[in-house]
């Protein structure tokens, strides 16, 4: 077991996955000589060559279209969008062929892509490299859609997401490619469905996917140094969603905190909020809170962009709403 | 061309043209619903350019108007027919409809409702053969209002810059519903727009099989032998409108005359005929055959055809048999990691 960065995660994903079949490659805006925006391909291209390690013009919707259809005649391409902000290019090819096609064909065509893109707030990056979208695939049925929160399932997860059959989106984050986790020497998957307790709970159910699962966990340090029991639930794969987890915890703690980086607005939480009804209204002590971002494109400005992003603080002050302890 | 292929292409161009207007008539009676673009007309382009392909090889992918390329790739026409009808037993399975017939069994990779999206679907095709090493090409037709997407432009790019085995097929039919091209087209020659992508192109009549034939044969050629993509332009006409509502308020009808005098079916008849290859009364019992097969096993075979089962909706979303290496769930000793 050793400790690696996310970005390692996913380039080790990258090279077993390359290894194992042929038929894998990866394609994207300056991941081959120039080893990828945040090293996830490094290496790569010497190791498998120009026709494997593909740099693509900046065409998202044109290169998108060519892995899916590579992808219909037998390849597994891993399509690297550059931020998710310019995933919105692709959305044709992604949203109106990759997803549909499996079902519009009655099942005799598929498409088995991968599109990772990085989605999250990084520093003062302004509103046109801010934009996390997550929200968007989601509701997009004919996908896959997941959230690593860490190396582990960075890794596992990617490798996973080459395996599977149905188009799969992996949306990382651009705060996370150089935080560290353990992953196990041996070769490992991790499943594209279910979600995890990453910290078990009683007293109230802090939901997080991606990036705000860790604001969750530091808001449930902070929690139970004030003696409060925090359940952590990350997500993991927003679609298929796992409902079953999401109502057991909830059974248990009967208080639930969601947390997103993203906008509100038909947003995860909604969604998380609304099964939670659907499955079990009468578990709830209290109405769930979300805690989310502010409702403006995101500002430039350091202190605005503070503001506009929510923090483990929020998720703290969030919890304690639900406690009755404000 | 031997007399028995003239003969056989002859019968393939009025099977096409009488499923077309037989599903117009299913159309009308409400048996076939959504949009339906009939091919009435361009017969000669696709028949030709597939006819010098090698079908159930090589990949064919188109947009919208796709019947016709379904069936000369190998797509049998009463599964087509039955998607048109909506049945559980057409290409798609009731789920795609005119619009959406699929058959990878012989590589037909679909149509699609996106004016343009097939483009960058073909020249992915064309990499996975040319990744794979076999000697297939991938053939994307698509009309002459796609070439001004951007998929048109990016696409072209890559297949260029990349010497993908790709064939496009433009079928230049002078209108977008009823936009008439130069209208939206700064360039109305539609070979002459790829120029800037260094891929070679040409300009050929699209109602005469036999130049429709010899001009394929030789950008096939080329795609084949490894030289990277071709354009390839055919000048054609539809006959009815765009879509089952289209009046044609927006063309003459001096300008229809003048095409239909050019039909397809009737250049190459009347060639057969000079040719002493067929009489009058062959082709007359060929169109009666036609109308046969297509009243007792092409039709009769969709009506007959049950309805997807309802229960099913939820079918072919994602794979339905998916691994659970990979799809999860989570084990207990997953968790707290
Ligand atoms: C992206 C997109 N925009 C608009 C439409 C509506 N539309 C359907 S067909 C068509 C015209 C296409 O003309 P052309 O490419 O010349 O093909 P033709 O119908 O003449 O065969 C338009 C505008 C669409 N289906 N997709
Ligand atoms: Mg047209």
């Amino acid at each position: 077991m050793a400790e690696i960065a996310y970005w390692e995660a996913i380039r080790r994903a990258h090279d077993e996955e390359l290894a194992n079949d042929r038929m894998v490659i990866a394609m994207g805006e300056d991941i081959g000589v120039a080893g990828g925006t945040y090293k996830a391909t490094s290496g790569l291209y010497q190791k498998y060559g120009p026709d494997r390690i593909i740099d693509t013009p900046i065409s998202e919707n044109s290169y998108t279209g060519i892995g899916i259809g590579a992808s219909m005649a037998g390849m597994r391409p891993i399509i690297e969008i550059m931020s998710i902000n310019f995933a919105l290019l692709a959305l044709d090819t992604l949203i109106n062929a990759a997803a549909k096609i499996r079902y519009m064909s009655g099942g005799r065509a598929s498409c088995p892509i991968v599109m990772r893109t990085p989605g999250g707030t990084a520093h003062q990056l302004a509103a046109q490299h801010s934009a996390r979208l997550a929200r968007m695939f989601m509701s997009t049925p004919g996908l896959r859609v997941v959230t690593p929160r860490g190396p582990l399932d960075a890794y596992g997860m990617l490798k996973s997401a080459v395996r599977c059959n149905d188009p799969v989106i992996i949306i990382e984050h651009e705060s996370m490619y150089n935080m560290r986790g353990e992953v196990p020497d041996q070769e490992t998957f991790r499943p594209l469905e279910g979600a995890e307790i990453v910290r078990v709970g009683t007293d109230v159910t802090l939901i997080g996917y991606n990036y705000s699962v860790h604001l969750c966990l530091a808001a449930a340090e902070k929690l139970a140094a004030m003696g409060v029991s925090a359940e952590v639930l990350d997500l993991r794969a927003l679609r298929p969603i796992d409902r079953d987890t999401i109502r057991r915890s909830v059974e248990k703690t009967h208080k639930v905190v969601i947390a997103e980086e993203d906008e509100a607005t038909v947003g995860v939480g909604s969604e998380i909020i609304s099964i939670i009804i659907e499955e079990c209204f009468f578990a709830l002590d209290t109405q769930p809170v979300r805690v989310h971002a502010a409702d403006v494109p995101v500002p430039y400005n350091r202190q605005m962009e503070k503001a506009a992003i929510p923090n483990a603080d929020d998720v703290l002050a969030a919890a304690l709403k639900v406690l009755g302890r404000v | 061309m031997n007399v028995s292929d003239q003969k056989r292409l002859l019968r393939e161009m009025i099977f096409y043209r009488r499923f077309e207007e037989r599903s117009f008539e299913a159309y009308m009676e409400r048996k076939i619903g959504g949009f339906l673009h009939l091919y009435s007309g361009q017969e000669a382009v696709a028949t030709g350019v597939l006819e010098m392909a090698r079908c159930g090889h090589d990949y064919v992918i188109t947009g919208y108007r796709d019947h016709v390329h379904a069936m000369k790739a190998g797509a049998p026409a009463r599964e087509v027919m039955a998607e048109l009808y909506g049945k559980v037993t057409g290409s798609s399975r009731g789920r795609g409809g005119s619009m959406h017939i699929f058959d990878p069994t012989v590589n037909f990779m679909g149509g699609y409702a996106l004016v343009g999206q097939p483009f960058p679907l073909a020249a992915g095709l064309a990499l996975a053969c040319k990744h794979k090493g076999t000697d297939q090409i991938a053939i994307c037709f698509l009309g002459d209002g796609a070439n001004n997407q951007g998929t048109f432009h990016e696409t072209l790019n890559m297949a260029s810059l990349w010497k993908l085995p790709v064939l496009f097929v433009c079928e230049n039919n002078l209108y977008a519903i009823g936009t008439r091209i130069d209208r939206s087209s700064a360039v109305t020659d539609q070979y002459k727009r790829v120029g800037a992508y260094n891929i070679p192109s040409s300009q050929h009549d699209g109602q005469d099989i036999d130049v429709v034939m010899t001009a394929a044969r030789d950008a096939i050629a080329h795609v084949r032998g490894g030289k990277g993509p071709y354009f390839i332009e055919f000048m054609t006409y539809r006959q009815r409108g765009h879509s089952m509502s289209d009046s044609n308020a927006y063309r003459s009808k001096e300008e229809e005359r003048k095409w239909l005098e050019r039909d397809p079916i009737n250049i190459y008849g009347d060639r057969l005929k000079k040719a002493k290859v067929l009489t009058d009364a062959d082709i007359a019992a060929m169109e009666k055959a036609v109308l046969d097969e297509i009243e007792n096993e092409i039709v009769r075979f969709a009506e007959e055809s049950p309805e997807p089962r309802v229960e099913d909706l939820n079918l072919y979303c994602l794979d339905d048999h998916p691994d659970p290496r990979w799809i999860g769930p989570l084990s207990q000793g997953d968790h707290n990691g």
